[in-house]
């Protein structure tokens, strides 16, 4: 099919919290926006479409890029979101929750970029942001495992960068500080104080945040950014 | 379900294609037998996967299936289901018959 003239942003997680603000986000801009996520989603934009996907089901991302490339003939942007998150001390983790978060979190975003890519190559253009959190370089207790899948997040997002940038693909990662979303309305407040005591910038991060970091990769001018990661709020 | 000839076919304009993509002249002869992967190989491993990825492609667009050569199974194998244009064809045929059913 002719690739449509507007381009095409695929957002993951995007029924609720981050990946909603971010579909809205660039919806506002112009873009055809696809997003997915275990549930129904509810923004009725027409130039939004919903997947219920989930992200680590081979098949079913599979079957949802199809379907974008079907109706767009084209992926410009792929922005993943989706993630779970289980905070326990590494003591009391179950095996079934730690698999669960590698299969979304690592596992999910391989199969999205993946898929995605083989897209984007043909075109010879793309710009994937993968999300990470900044409890990973700041080795936080009590998300042990979570920051771990994290952590895999960004050493594949960089290798990703290598990977592809022969078909002028660019992959980047992201790691927000503590925004108030469902993920984290479970956390102790005494312990979201004490991570962002501990920061340069001392406040919650915002979805406005994530969305100028996301603005600033999937530029097209930043088309030399590449293998980068960038957290908020002064962490390295 | 995918014909032993449009899938011969695909495999055959697909590596065209990347041939263009590449910049590199196609070989005089391309058939059945041509090498894909391995010694006397006409791509590098590379081009193998962009090859893969251009198949993949075409079949959604031409038959409308969905289908990741590169799986398990064709990964594990012993030789290569991608190591002629023949081979790989079968292959298609193969995996477009089991996603099927």
């Amino acid at each position: 099919m002719t690739p449509s003239e507007r381009p095409v942003l695929l957002v993951t997680g995007s029924r609720k919290g981050i990946g909603r603000y971010l579909a809205e986000h660039y919806l506002k801009k112009g873009y055809f926006v696809e997003g997915c996520s275990r549930g129904d989603g509810d923004i009725g934009d027409p130039s939004y479409h919903h997947h219920h996907v989930d992200v680590a089901d081979e098949k079913a991302v599979r079957g949802m890029v199809a379907d974008i490339t079907k109706r767009h003939g084209r992926i410009d942007v792929v922005l993943n979101n989706a993630a779970i998150a289980s905070m326990n001390h590494v003591l009391l983790t179950p095996a079934k929750s730690a698999n669960r978060m590698l299969e979304v979190n690592v596992t999910g975003t391989m199969l999205v970029c993946r898929d995605a890519a083989k897209v984007m190559m043909r075109r010879r253009y793309g710009r994937i942001v993968n999300f990470t959190t900044i409890v990973a370089p700041i080795a936080l207790a009590g998300e042990a495992v979570y920051a771990a899948s994290k952590s895999a997040v960004v050493t594949f997002t960089r290798i990703l960068a290598f990977e592809l940038g022969q078909w002028g693909i660019t992959c980047n990662s992201f790691g927000a500080t503590p925004i108030m979303t469902d993920m984290i309305r479970g956390v102790p407040q005494d312990k979201i104080d004490a991570v962002v005591n501990g920061l340069a910038i001392k406040r919650l991060g915002t979805p406005e945040d994530c969305a100028n970091v996301c603005d600033f990769f999937i530029h097209p001018a930043s088309d030399n950014i590449t293998g980068q990661v960038i957290y908020l709020g002064g962490v390295t | 379900m995918i014909a032993r000839t449009d899938a011969y076919d695909i495999v055959l304009k697909s590596l065209t294609e990347v041939f263009a993509q590449i910049g590199t002249p196609a070989p005089d002869k391309v058939g059945e037998d041509t090498v894909l992967v391995g010694n006397d190989a006409v791509l590098d491993s590379l081009g193998v996967v962009q090859l893969i990825v251009e198949v993949e492609q075409r079949l959604e667009e031409t038959h409308g299936v969905s289908l990741t050569l590169a799986n398990d199974k064709a990964m594990s194998q012993r030789n290569s289901p991608f190591r002629t244009v023949g081979v790989f064809a079968e292959h298609v045929v193969a995996t477009a018959l089991e996603a099927a059913s």
